[in-house]
């Protein structure tokens, strides 16, 4: 089932004359000596590619969408070269039983081996009846399949730190897939969705040098989640200038000035899409004239409005923001202090009344 | 150094010595700073015309908050230190005596006094147990509070390998959650410093002229003096 590398160059129509001459080429611009030209083509034919197993939760299936759209490598390349992914239940040909069996098989068979990739995540309440796979909670296939996996991915915020199902008051108790296994690395890839060459770029890395991407304190691979949107927005100088859009549509809008006045989320959000941009480089939310809503930060949908950039907090059922209850509060202690000076002086000349 | 003059009932105490009365005002005028610059920072001023390439306004707001933010930290390493080294009254607004029911009945009096129940304040060389309680719970621990969240949020800027980022952005981002909670909170505490300045200023005022010792200039000069010579309330005289 699991084809070596070998296998797949020649099923894709490349003859082992230029297979071994790739060996000679490769070895010979490394600086290898002509002995390394066999243990490389020994290599290639012997080792089997990492099998992938890509579990889908409570999701949206924007994280398949967005992976299937990547550019640099090309997902098809991912998945029909790099890795052998062997299951992927909506994208995979196999359906119903037959499906199901292939992800015991691939426990078995490749035991501490092979890579869990996690789309969506698992709902605890109700025993984890909100999420039924092959007619068994997901819970159970997550567990299972984690079980003797090599590592985790979780793919998406939902898997990363529980996004929309999870957002309050969350009342099927879903969870992120950290919550549920503690015993393997976990990658956290989050975004909604993550953006595409993200996705392809960690796998991509995880197949060449058979080894996790180097993570963060959160668990996301520091090589794109180590700056802020803001960090790197082509924007930027226009925050430094002062310049901003207070307003859709007015002349800084169209002149492209820096959105955050208009809430842009940039500034506490970490991501590359500055960076890296989506599609091919094609575009990204502020490029296209709209703040970052942070998608890639934990609990983003409890962070209030996506047009501003303080949390709200809602105590006593009101909703105000840090600098609404500051000059409320700045306010009433004012009028407090001002009161209190009031009744001090009248006090203070009616005691001197008395002693004269 | 008591000079006792029956005749005007006054007499003096030399209470704050020169580095504190000095971390005092730095204290005071970095705060302002830190204040001013870090509204415009949340909350930005107009935009401002033409190329981006002639101006720097952010910039230099930033800088001005980010620069203060500094002065402020190493003034209050200073201030631990002398808190040490200083006499006792240094040592009052950190380490407040909880565990004396008599502080807490005097801390229960003072509020009477601001209450106008009780007719006569007491006498106090250093602060009184109010005051003292006021900032040790505002001041030391809101700047502590300012500190902390400004660094994590200065090593976002400077990057994970950066010693802000290590030592402080790490851990005080997760254990808020994200990013924006550690913004929210920082404004928050803006506005339990600015509260607890402007009762500091009003107290220290009406003080002044109501209770039975000085104030203002006590910042200014060192000493305290007296308006009665009647004996002080607290261990300190």
């Amino acid at each position: 089932m699991t084809e070596t590398f070998y296998e797949v160059l020649r099923r894709q129509g490349i003859s082992r004359r230029s297979f071994l001459k790739f060996c000679s080429l490769t070895a010979a611009s490394l600086g290898l000596g002509p002995e390394f030209v066999s243990t490389m083509a020994n290599a290639l034919e012997t080792k089997p590619r990492t099998p992938v197993l890509w579990l889908h939760g409570l999701e949206c299936t924007c994280c398949s969408e967005a992976f299937i759209r990547s550019a640099h490598p090309l997902a098809s390349d991912v998945i029909l070269s790099m890795i052998s992914l062997d299951y992927d239940d909506t994208i995979m040909a196999a359906a119903g039983h037959q499906a199901e069996a292939i992800v015991d098989e691939i426990i078995e068979k490749y035991a501490g081996n092979y890579i869990l990739a996690c789309e969506g995540n698992p709902p605890l309440n109700e025993d984890g009846m909100y999420c039924i796979i092959g007619g068994k909670p997901y819970l159970d296939q997550l567990k299972k399949a984690a079980s003797n996996c090599k590592a985790i991915i979780s793919w998406g915020s939902c898997a990363s730190w529980g996004c929309v199902q999870a957002a309050r008051p969350n009342p099927t108790q879903a969870v992120p897939i950290h919550k549920v296994i503690y015993d393997k690395p976990i990658i956290k890839v989050p975004g909604c969705p993550p953006i595409p060459e993200v996705m392809t770029a960690i796998i991509t890395y995880i197949a060449t040098f058979e080894k996790l991407p180097e993570l963060d304190r959160q668990g996301r691979p520091k090589m794109f989640y180590s700056q802020r949107i803001h960090d790197k927005c082509y924007r930027r100088p226009h925050f430094d200038a002062g310049q901003f859009v207070e307003q859709w549509d007015d002349e800084s809008a169209r002149k492209g000035y820096c959105l955050y006045k208009m809430g842009c989320k940039g500034p506490t959000t970490y991501n590359a899409c500055s960076t890296t941009r989506w599609y091919g480089g094609t575009s990204f939310p502020i490029q296209s004239g709209h703040g970052c809503i942070g998608c890639s930060e934990d609990g983003f949908w409890d962070n209030g409005s996506f047009y501003n950039r303080l949390t709200n907090i809602n105590q006593f059922g009101v909703e105000a923001n840090a600098d609404e209850i500051g000059l409320a509060t700045a306010g009433v202690v004012g009028a407090a202090v001002a009161a209190h000076a009031a009744v001090s002086a009248v006090k203070r000349a009616r005691t001197k009344g008395g002693n004269e | 150094m008591t000079t006792a003059d029956q005749s005007h009932a006054q007499t003096q105490v030399y209470v704050y010595e020169g580095p504190l009365r000095l971390w005092h005002w730095v204290n005071a005028l970095a705060i302002l700073t830190l204040c001013l610059s870090g509204y415009f920072i949340g909350s930005p001023l107009p935009t401002m015309p033409g190329e981006a390439s002639e101006h720097f306004l952010m910039g230099y707001i930033r800088f001005t908050h980010f620069a203060a933010a500094y002065v402020l930290i190493v003034a209050f390493a200073l201030r631990i230190y002398w808190a040490f080294v200083g006499n006792d009254h240094a040592r009052q607004i950190f380490l407040p005596p909880i565990f004396s029911a008599k502080w807490w009945a005097e801390v229960r009096h003072e509020i009477a006094w601001y209450a106008f129940i009780a007719s006569e304040p007491k006498k106090y060389v250093g602060h009184n147990p109010l005051a003292t309680l006021a900032m040790h719970l505002l001041f030391v621990w809101g700047i502590i509070f300012m500190m902390i969240t400004g660094l994590a949020l200065y090593g976002e800027g400077e990057g994970m390998n950066s010693w802000q980022y290590t030592l402080f952005s790490s851990w005080v981002i997760p254990l808020f959650g994200n990013s924006q909670w550690v913004h929210t909170y920082h404004h928050l505490g803006m506005w339990v410093i600015l509260i607890f300045v402007m009762v500091h200023v009003y107290a220290a005022l009406r003080e002044d002229i109501m209770s039975r010792q000085s104030i203002l200039s006590t910042m200014i000069t060192g000493w305290r003096t007296f308006k009665d010579a009647r004996p002080a309330d607290d261990d300190h005289a």
